[in-house]
């Protein structure tokens, strides 16, 4: 597993909860280190002892966990770099969740050893959406109603969301798009300079 | 035409048509953003903007007697940004010009400059991509540069932690003052030397430092290879090193090894065609099974002997006794060592 997600969940409890919380996270997972590298590959069964034992350490279901995870991604103000690709995606919400097809390509872009989950959106009728989530580590569908929950009003867009369940690595997220323009959105300034 | 402008304005929205004047009869939706201050339309194409390449265009007739369709231009005013373009003759007569604009690797600071966002550029236009593209890489960079930095910091760190001299692959004083505080916590006898270099000073002078660094390997070698693989023979200074020999049950074995070391010394060391000739002076101490001494007691009494040997000539070696100390200065190698890693 690429060691960005597991910096991220770092970064994730560090933030939210302190790094004394990540730190006897990290012992609970029996990790013989504290820090992940973002740049550096991890054997995949870290990833889900790590968030087992983060949801162990706040006393949170693990897929509260995950969706915090989804949801810190995009909007702490240390991440602005990650909202800001995701909204190369698209001009609109509607457009942004067609264009989550292509994020697992487009991360490989940048980084041509990152592979995130492959994910397809199904277009239902009336605003209705299911988007199919490939799922290595469980949960990992609950990460996306986060992301989602964020980016629809970052958009500006009111959308319902609902984790439709799942098996055997893939997960099914339940999107209701019901207005479009329902607030401001924040802006998206294209030329803004990275910080 | 064969296309109309609003046809073009979706396809190429950074094109503008040209009339057989050169004034700028129509701009796209995104060209005309180009102009911060006035209206696109009406103005004199080469008035807006510099033609860069081909060269020695100055005129609407210098432009349509190219043969090259490719441009490379500029914007006469501020923020004076560069496009790349393509120019082709349309109408009956090819009095109309089309020219299409892109901003080429300026697309970052242009995309800055004139507030520009996704829905000014064509659905199949790259530069979404290509500035997607740069925000991620320098993300990536940056998360890369730090990781570099930590790892070079571990790096030093794990140097700092190391019991080995790098230029000649023996021991270091860390390595030494290990060694040295276990055998003194020990009941075995063993013994300890303290050799300085002489003459190596002269080498470095002469034949600069590389001829010294040589010297150093060849010095590292022989001292090796004149102990057993138990002895720990360590480099603590700039010319000075420690050898430390355990289970040594009297002065006689090291003084055939010290006698050894100093004869294999004084034989020349080629170096680029040159000889470096160096000798060595030692001083020994044997520790006894019931000695108490102190690892500081081992060193000064190592020193004094030391210090024996250089005051009376150099080039031998001398094992300590108590009656040396009255001979000797109070001064221990240490002190007169300040700063030894400075060298």
């Amino acid at each position: 597993m690429h060691g960005l997600f597991n910096r991220s969940i770092q970064n994730f409890v560090c933030d939210t909860y302190g790094s004394a919380v990540w730190e006897a996270s990290a012992r609970h997972a029996n990790l013989d280190f504290i820090e992940f590298e973002a740049m550096l590959e991890y054997d995949d069964a870290i990833t889900p002892a790590i968030l087992d034992a983060v949801s162990k350490t706040v006393e949170r279901p693990r897929v509260d966990v995950m969706e915090d995870i989804g949801t810190y991604l995009v909007s702490h103000p240390r991440f602005e770099g990650t909202r800001r690709l995701l909204r190369f995606g698209g001009v609109n919400f509607e457009d942004f969740l067609h264009s989550l097809d292509d994020l697992a390509d487009r991360a490989r872009l940048a980084l041509s050893d990152l592979h995130l989950p492959r994910i397809e959106l199904r277009d239902h009728v009336d605003g209705h959406f299911s988007l199919i989530c490939e799922a290595p580590v469980a949960g990992y569908g609950h990460v996306m109603m986060g992301v989602l929950r964020v980016m629809a009003d970052d958009y500006g867009a009111l959308a319902l969301l609902e984790h439709t369940g799942g098996g055997q690595g893939i997960e099914t997220v339940s999107v209701t798009l019901v207005k479009t323009d329902f607030s401001e959105g924040r802006r998206f300034d294209l030329g803004a300079r990275a910080s | 035409m064969l296309v109309s402008a609003p046809v073009l304005d979706v396809l190429c929205p950074m094109h503008l048509v040209l009339s057989a004047t050169g004034h700028i009869i129509h701009a796209g939706p995104t060209a005309q953003k180009l102009c911060l201050n006035a209206d696109l339309l009406g103005q004199r194409f080469l008035e807006v903007f510099d033609i860069k390449r081909p060269r020695a265009i100055v005129s609407m007739a210098d432009l349509h007697k190219t043969r090259d369709l490719k441009l490379h231009l500029e914007l006469r005013d501020p923020p004076r940004t560069a496009f790349k373009g393509i120019m082709v003759p349309v109408g009956d007569a090819g009095n109309h010009t089309v020219v299409n604009l892109s901003f080429g690797i300026s697309i970052v600071d242009g995309v800055r400059d004139f507030s520009l966002s996704n829905a000014d550029f064509a659905a199949t236009d790259l530069a979404i991509e290509m500035l997607y593209l740069v925000e991620a890489k320098t993300a990536a960079m940056e998360a890369s540069r730090k990781l570099n930095l930590r790892l070079q910091g571990a790096k030093i760190a794990a140097e700092e932690q190391a019991f080995t001299d790098t230029l000649t692959g023996l021991k270091n004083r860390r390595a030494l003052d290990t060694v040295l505080k276990r055998m003194v916590k020990g009941t075995a006898c063993f013994g300890v030397m303290n050799i300085d270099l002489d003459y190596f000073k002269e080498v470095n002078d002469t034949l600069g430092h590389a001829a010294g660094d040589h010297v150093l390997q060849i010095v590292a070698q022989i001292m090796v290879s004149e102990t057993r693989k138990t002895d720990t023979v360590a480099r603590v200074g700039g010319d000075e090193f420690t050898i430390v020999l355990p289970e040594v049950r009297n002065g006689n074995l090291m003084r055939r090894v010290g006698r050894r070391i100093i004869d294999r010394l004084e034989e020349p060391i080629a170096f680029n065609g040159q000889d470096c000739r160096i000798s060595a002076s030692i001083g020994t101490v044997w520790i006894g099974e019931e000695d108490q001494s102190s690892m500081e007691d081992v060193l000064s009494n190592a020193d004094v002997a030391l210090y024996a040997s250089k005051h009376a000539g150099r080039s031998r070696q001398t094992v300590y006794t108590p009656a040396l100390r009255k001979r000797a200065p109070n001064m221990a190698r240490a002190e007169r060592r300040q700063g030894p890693d400075a060298q």
